[in-house]
């Protein structure tokens, strides 16, 4: 196992990562009874949003996208007010305006989420700019996906970047996936790790499904930044399980891929790591698995009592 | 006749235009995964999925189109174009002018806006406006999947670029589509309900809103004709002046952004060819200047409904009895 820091609970990482599942599963179930519009999920790549954003400091910022779920729990967003967010209600974060995919928190510097595929990368450079003139010691950190590596923002980024010396932790989480088109027929490489080289940016390719194995090279790459103020590239290699948008039959999958995948589930392999090394007992998994539906419990009923916005919403926040 | 959806409509346009013509060929963001029919009887060659890039994607196509191709590319949701600007707008707009028309760009770009599907103003925003104002464009966005199948065939016939936009909110609703293979010209409005007393003039989604209106309207005695644009590049001025001469009052409807939308293109039309004919002052009724949120409730607020449109044109009505 990796050597990570000390005072970094496995426990709590595992929680997490339930969380997560939970909370995306209850959208699911909603989405299918028709409660929730649709939504991305990141069934599957639970470890790669945990690992990082716990290698993270309370001032560090960080952009996201569409599948932004386990960045927003893993960073402490109530769920409460998540799902409300998907629901459109007003109690959400962005007051029903974003619903599930370009939620901002900015009390959590989960900052300028858009859903448009490349623009975490357009806008990153900026963000970093801000934080080293205004002499803030946070570094970004960019999380997007192998797709967003295939626009033309991702290589102008890394460009400015690497050019303007900008302290951003690139976070590729390469899930295999592209919408409904699988990297293999949209990438001219397998990684995109690859491609930050030429931009002279040190990149790491790490599983994306091992929770500790993300949590140490991502605590090595922030340190970089953090040490360097120029950026780092850390892909995450991962696989999305659930389809691109609920509901997804994903009749366009292949199966013993994903059976692969499934058999190396993050979750999983967490679990049994903990209860190898014997840090945890039977009750204590009952005991988490009990703590995160209660969670998810209050939470849906927060968002299903709250109510829609008003009609006056309609134009408010346009101009500043 | 059979009934079909309009997200079948195009597939059955693309079926046949690829049949007729080998030089037609679709890409996109999974348009080969979606549309594997596609795939099945035209091949990959002829159907290809791209990588996540639509500046690209229609840089390509304009590429290919100014040599000898007709590419159709799905560039999935509307803000979407945002990034394929630069190669639709500078490149497959200006290029024949600029090279004193030694060149022709036969493309089609697809993409889907409107409210219908709550996921807010990212993948819903009606942009047809921009591309109206930009030269060397072409515009139509269909009402229904008859329309959407007949409109789609021109376009992929016609030498020019055009931007084809699908509303969300109808892709899934089934109309009667002929079998025949019935070509709709491009720039000839549908009058889809005649009347003497007030015209209603619109586009995807909010025509049905108009015939809605114009059923409430009916009720109340008097005769609204109802006015599907089917393209806003190039635009039937005649159709549009002659039922205003007739009516002599106008209501322009639309769920894009008012504030210089193509209701405004329409209402100075009237204004300058059609003034004497006006009994009262022309109304426009569109989405706010506002982003479209994700809420239902507020997505469904944005648009023009059959309610305020029928609201609105009561009021012209009675503004002139009165
Ligand atoms: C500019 C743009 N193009 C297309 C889309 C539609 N879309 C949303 S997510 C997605 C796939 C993104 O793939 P990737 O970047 O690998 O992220 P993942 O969804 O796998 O997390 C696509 C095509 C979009 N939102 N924005
Ligand atoms: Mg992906």
């Amino acid at each position: 196992m990796a050597p990570i820091h000390p005072e970094i609970d496995l426990c709590h990482l595992l929680e997490q990562m339930q969380l997560i599942r939970a909370y995306e599963e209850a959208i699911v179930t909603g989405s299918a009874a028709g409660k929730f519009p649709g939504t991305c999920t990141s069934v599957g790549q639970e470890a790669a949003a945990v690992g990082v954003v716990n290698a993270l400091s309370g001032d560090d910022l960080i952009l996201t996208n569409h599948r932004s779920a386990g960045h927003l729990l893993a960073r402490g967003a109530d769920p409460g007010r998540l799902l409300a967010e998907v629901m459109g209600r007003s109690s959400g974060y962005c007051k029903g305006r974003s619903g599930s995919l370009h939620i901002s928190v900015k009390e959590l510097g989960v900052v300028l989420t858009s859903t448009i595929v490349g623009a975490e990368l357009s806008l990153a450079p900026g963000v970093a700019l801000a934080q080293n003139m205004l002499e803030r010691a946070g570094i970004v950190v960019c999380f997007f996906g192998d797709g967003a590596a295939c626009e033309g923002s991702f290589h102008e980024s890394l460009n400015l970047a690497a050019l303007w010396n900008l302290p951003i932790l690139y976070v590729c989480e390469n899930n295999q996936w592209q919408a409904f088109v699988h990297r293999r027929e949209a990438m001219s490489r397998d990684h995109v790790a690859d491609w930050a080289a030429s931009y002279g940016i040190p990149a790491r390719t790490v599983d994306g499904n091992d929770v500790t194995a993300v949590l140490a090279a991502a605590q090595a790459a922030a340190g970089k930044v953090r040490e360097s103020r120029r950026p780092y590239l850390l892909e995450t290699y991962t696989y999305r399980t659930r389809g691109h948008f609920e509901p997804d039959d994903q009749a366009y999958i292949d199966q013993a891929e994903r059976q692969s995948w499934l058999n190396r589930d993050p979750i999983a392999l967490c679990r049994d790591r903990l209860v190898a090394d014997g840090c945890l007992s039977p009750g204590k998994q009952t005991e988490i698995a009990d703590r995160v539906a209660q969670r998810i419990a209050t939470a849906m009923a927060f968002a299903e009592s709250s109510p829609f916005p008003a009609a006056d919403e309609l134009t408010r926040d346009v101009y500043a | 006749m059979p009934a079909m959806t309009l997200y079948d409509a195009v597939g059955a346009a693309l079926t046949e235009e690829m049949r007729r013509d080998r030089s037609v060929l679709v890409f996109g963001e999974g348009i080969a995964t979606k549309r594997h029919d596609l795939v099945d009887e035209f091949g990959a060659l002829r159907v290809r999925n791209t990588p996540l890039a639509e500046g690209i994607i229609a840089g390509t196509a304009v590429g290919a189109a100014g040599s000898g191709l007709r590419p159709v590319i799905d560039l999935l949701f509307a803000p979407f174009l945002c990034y394929a600007m630069d190669e639709l707008v500078n490149s497959a707009g200006k290029l024949r002018y600029m090279s004193g028309g030694q060149f022709s760009f036969p493309l089609v770009t697809l993409a889907m806006t409107g409210a219908g599907w709550g996921v807010g103003a990212q993948h819903n925003h009606n942009v047809e406006a921009w591309f109206v104002h930009s030269p060397g464009l072409k515009v139509v966005m269909p009402s229904n999947p008859a329309d959407a199948k007949g409109l789609l065939k021109a376009a992929i016939r016609d030498d020019n670029p055009v931007l084809f936009f699908i509303d969300i909110g109808l892709l899934h609703q089934p109309g009667e589509v002929g079998n025949d293979e019935l070509v709709l010209p491009l720039g000839k409005a549908s009058i889809v309900r005649e009347g003497r007393d007030v015209t209603l003039v619109s586009y995807g989604k909010t025509v049905h809103h108009c015939q809605q209106a114009a059923e409430m309207l009916g009720s109340r005695g008097i005769a609204a004709e109802v006015i599907d644009l089917r393209s806003l590049k190039p635009l039937d001025e005649a159709s549009i002046l002659a039922s205003v001469r007739k009516t002599g009052r106008l209501v322009v409807v639309h769920e894009a952004n008012r504030l210089c939308g193509v209701g405004a293109e329409i209402a100075a039309l009237v204004a300058e060819e059609a003034f004497a004919a006006l009994k009262a002052p022309i109304v426009r009724l569109g989405g706010p200047d506002a982003p479209v949120a994700a809420s239902y409730p507020l997505e469904q607020a944005f648009v023009p409904q059959p309610e305020a449109i029928s609201a609105a044109a009561e009021r012209l009505c009675h503004r002139q009895a009165a």
